[in-house]
């Protein structure tokens, strides 16, 4: 039985003015368990503290009632105060009767009454209270970084400036991601390998950061603070101690047709490659889908050319395994697929181009050498249609729901540049909306129409139709004036959807970290913690968690480093007591919890279990308290009872349910 | 306990309330002086999905007019998915309460943010009289439970 | 309900389309072979939809000029479907002038071997109901 204590505060005439709080003390003894009551002026003072730590010392009280204000007030006061009088802090239960009663009600007797109902409810949990205990956890001074684009380059640095290892997981043989692929950037036109470039150089030399190309996360364990990773470090074929990046295999690489993938499948390149000049680390990797040597077992060519005996045909996969305290996933996006989109003829014409194709083209380093030119033939262009929204706002399952955020934006940026650079070439853009909030966008967009003279049709095209004569033929409409276009042009530029990277998909499922439908990662609050996922110690960065554009994806690679260092900055974690917790007689081992749990935190062991002196081995739910949030999704899913959650137990509610119908 | 006629009759209503939203709801209503009838006792959990049937059925059993379920609005709850759940489970239940004659109206589930202090009083101010006007709920009521 | 809402509601019911998806990208006048014969525009038909102005719909030509061709359909990006609203509209003025439907035994006589195999087909899609 408990020896309880209820204390009641006035709250200055807060609660005073309009509840009995002597009746409330009176009513209060009356309770089963309760030993000591009393009413204070002001509970959360010095005083009143002080009232509550006698209290516990001269009437032993096992547990106590605070009949205040909201407990998400002072319920940490109490708990606290109660902490250094000796008492297990989740002993303590608040009866929230000033904003749940003396503010809202006028007639003394009434709210009275309901004070005393709160405090019954309230005293009736604590007889059920148990003392709970925070958990620790410890927190291993070590991030990842899934992906190297310029989401996990920044939020890398950061890391690392505040002085902390982090290690940068990156699929393709170097870092960079999309931004490296762009030709330049809006709304200033500045080149985006040359803000790029420093970055990444800062990247590898930065003697914090670890990186890993041509590596993919393999398997993730634990929790938030301890997570066990393993990294596939795929075989390079080339040694990257030895390599001293002198380009001499690739130029005699015989095998010259595979497709870049830096350029989009536009060019070829060599079997053995780096994607681009710029390229970190500046060490090639073998494409042994292409490689000559390695389909036919003939050739072996670079090996002889190569003066620092680099090449290693023999390497193989190498699995590392790493601990981290903190996981930051930059996975990044590429377009969509266009086969649903045929109407615009993007797998009939090779004129017909993506928008990242056309940055390609626009490119020094890309297939064309930077010329505007017709893929098919060489020939410049005279007229451009660009179409927006192909793929995204899409309702139908073709496409997109969402709006892609940036495709208004860089559609204005190659108008503008084309205009700029070849004034002969007519340029039309449609679209469905401008879309171009942000700081000195619109300025941008209007100086596309204005400065430039890109003719802006609002309306969409219907279809694109290849001629004989090579040229396009595009059938569009004017909204405006309702009027249908036909429009013979030379190049046509798709604003393609964007969508996050497929490798997303299994990367959230190693981390227990949520998706929503569209396969962006989830917040944990879409407001609050945008740059948090629902799983402890995972935290987004860039495009994997919704469209932005570079501005946005450096600002939020920044606050997903700042969370983490947050993290890393303890040296424990306190966890949250008030977990779930499996009975192990009454658990079947139906999985039914682990489905509902958004966090991961159930896992099933098979144990020996004594059942009224029957020994068997079951398998039995088992919650991991470091995961465990305490949302109780689990306890109500459970069909046999055997989950519950601590500090809000079944019989807790019940008697609080009963307290207040009685 | 029992009522006569010239006795007015005020109904025992249940409301649960999850911590992040709804309970900072009904703060917010008090601290902002929203009033609504005292016949509203709030049991806070930590989310809407915590809510066990069994808790809104023992309610009944014990003598409680109306019982209502707050959490997050869809999409807003703390633990991403809660108030899903919460929202399956009380349908679930709700049509089985009216399939052996608890009158639909006796339960509810509202969402109600931190921010909506006038919605929490708007919406108890409403159940309260929806309850009034149902009368006492009979139907479930265990006797044995009263004293 | 009056009239006018009773027939936009017969057309949200025959065609199961919601009107209210639409965006207004106008894909639908851009794919539409017959635009230029049109006084409605197929983009247009969906606010005629939403703004309840059947009758206007119903003496309108394009409800003949459509081929049903079905390319509106095909690309909406919105499940809107313009072609399926106009064949609606056409259906509840072949109701309202009480005609009879073809049946099938009928059709061969009629046929006319330079009519479109397009139109035969869509003709079916009609009629068949």
């Amino acid at each position: 039985m408990q020896r309880i204590g209820v204390f009641v505060c006035h709250c200055g005439s807060n609660i005073a003015a309009t509840v009995d709080v002597k009746k409330v003390v009176e009513m209060a003894r009356l309770e089963p368990g309760v030993v000591h009551a009393e009413d204070y002026q002001y509970m959360c003072s010095e005083v009143g503290q002080a009232k509550i730590a006698t209290a516990i010392h001269e009437k032993h009280l096992t547990g106590i009632v605070v009949c205040s204000c909201s407990p998400r007030m002072h319920e940490t006061t109490f708990r606290k105060a109660a902490e250094k009088a000796g008492l297990n802090p989740y002993m303590v239960e608040i009866a929230n009767i000033r904003e749940h009663c003396s503010w809202i009600h006028k007639n003394i007797e009434e709210a009275t009454k309901k004070a005393v109902i709160l405090a019954r409810a309230a005293i009736a949990k604590v007889n059920l209270n148990t003392p709970l205990k925070a958990g620790e956890s410890r927190v291993t001074k070590r991030a990842l970084v899934i992906g190297g684009g310029i989401a996990g380059i920044q939020t890398a640095l950061d890391i690392a400036e505040a002085g902390y290892e982090v290690d940068i997981v990156e699929k393709t043989p170097s870092i960079g991601g999309r931004m490296s692929q762009l030709d330049k950037t809006f709304p200033t036109l500045d080149c985006s390998a040359c803000i790029l470039t420093p970055k990444m150089v800062e990247a590898s030399a930065h003697d914090k950061i670890t990186i890993y190309t041509y590596s993919e996360v393999e398997k993730v364990s634990g929790f938030v603070g301890d997570f066990t990773v393993d990294i596939r470090k795929k075989a390079r074929s080339v040694d990257m101690t030895k390599c001293t990046g002198c380009g001499v295999c690739q130029e005699k690489c015989p095998s010259r047709k595979a497709p870049s993938e830096f350029n989009r499948g536009l060019s070829t390149r060599s079997a053995i490659y780096t994607p681009f000049a710029q390229a970190i680390p500046n060490v090639p990797v073998i494409d042994r889908e292409h490689c000559i040597k390695f389909k036919t077992g003939k050739c072996g060519l670079c090996e002889k050319v190569c003066q620092a005996g680099a090449i290693d045909y023999t390497q193989k996969d190498e699995i590392i395994t790493e601990k981290y305290g903190a996981i930051v996933v930059a996975t990044g996006f590429d377009t969509i697929k266009l086969d649903q989109y045929d109407e615009y003829a993007y797998s009939q014409s090779k004129d017909v181009i993506t928008s990242l194709e056309l940055e390609r083209i626009m490119n020094a380093a890309g297939p064309t050498k930077g010329h505007l030119e017709r893929l098919s033939d060489g020939k410049p262009p005279k007229n451009m249609v660009f179409i927006q929204c192909v793929g995204s706002r899409c309702s139908d399952n073709r496409g997109k729901s969402y709006c892609s955020k940036i495709c208004c934006m860089y559609t204005a940026k190659h108008a503008m540049l084309i205009r700029d650079k070849y004034p002969d070439v007519n340029v039309t853009v449609f679209y469905i909306d401008v879309r171009t909030p942000g700081k000195n966008f619109d300025e941008f967009y209007r100086r596309a129409v204005e400065d430039y003279g890109v003719n802006y049709i609002k309306g969409q095209v219907g279809k694109v139709a290849p001629q004989p004569d090579g040229s396009l033929l595009v059938q569009g409409v004017d909204l405006l004036d309702n009027k249908q276009i036909l429009m013979k042009a030379d190049m046509v530029v798709l604003a393609t959807a964007i969508e996050p990277d497929p490798s997303v998909r299994s990367i959230a499922t190693m981390l227990t970290a949520s998706i929503d439908t569209n396969n962006f990662l989830t917040e944990a609050h879409a407001k609050l913690r945008p740059v948090e996922s629902p799983t402890a110690g995972v935290f987004l960065s860039g495009v994997c968690q919704g469209p932005k554009d570079i501005p946005e994806t450096v600002a939020q690679a920044g606050a997903a480093a700042v969370k983490a260092i947050g993290l890393l900055a303890k040296d424990k974690l306190m966890t949250n007591p008030c977990t779930a917790k499996a009975d192990e007689l009454l658990c079947n081992g139906c999985s039914q919890c682990e489905n509902v749990c958004p966090y991961g935190a159930i896992s099933y062991e098979t144990k020996l279990i004594n059942d009224h002196g029957v020994r068997e081995e079951r398998r039995i739910a088992v919650v991991n308290n470091a995961l465990c949030q305490g949302c109780g999704a689990c306890t109500v899913t459970c069909p046999s009872g055997a989950m519950d959650l601590q500090g809000f137990s079944n019989r807790q509610i019940l008697a609080e349910v009963d307290a207040i119908c009685r | 306990m029992s009522i006569t006629a010239n006795e007015e009759f005020r109904p025992k209503i249940v409301a649960f309330c999850c911590n992040w939203c709804s309970y900072a709801g009904a703060d917010l209503a008090g601290s902002s002086r929203l009033t609504y009838p005292a016949d509203v006792k709030i049991i806070r959990v930590p989310c809407s999905c915590r809510v066990n049937p069994m808790f809104i059925l023992r309610a009944f059993e014990k003598g409680a007019d109306g019982v209502i379920l707050c959490g997050c609005h869809p999409g807003d709850c703390h633990y991403s998915t809660g108030n899903y759940y919460a929202r399956r489970r009380m349908a679930l239940l709700f049509s089985m309460l009216d399939y052996i004659g608890v009158e639909h109206g006796r339960t509810r589930v509202e969402w109600v943010s931190a921010a909506e202090g006038v919605k929490f009083s708007q919406t108890m101010n409403e159940f309260v009289a929806k309850i009034t006007s149902l009368g006492k709920n009979v139907r479930l009521e265990d006797l044995r439970c009263r004293k | 309900m009056n009239n006018a809402m009773k027939q936009a509601e017969q057309i949200r019911e025959i065609s199961g389309v919601n009107p209210y998806k639409c965006m207004k990208c106008g894909k639908c006048s851009a794919s539409c072979p017959s635009f230029n014969e049109m006084d409605i525009k197929p983009h247009q038909f969906v606010s005629y939809v939403l703004n309840n102005d059947i009758e206007a719909l119903m003496q309108s030509e394009s409800l003949w000029k459509c081929l049903s061709c079905f390319a509106c359909v095909e690309r909406c990006p919105r499940d809107v479907k313009p072609g399926k609203l106009i064949d609606a509209a056409r259906q509840l003025v072949v109701r309202q002038r009480d005609e009879t439907y073809l049946s099938p035994d009928e059709i061969p006589e009629l046929l006319d071997p330079d009519l479109p195999q397009q139109l035969l087909v869509s003709a079916f899609r009609r009629y068949r109901r």
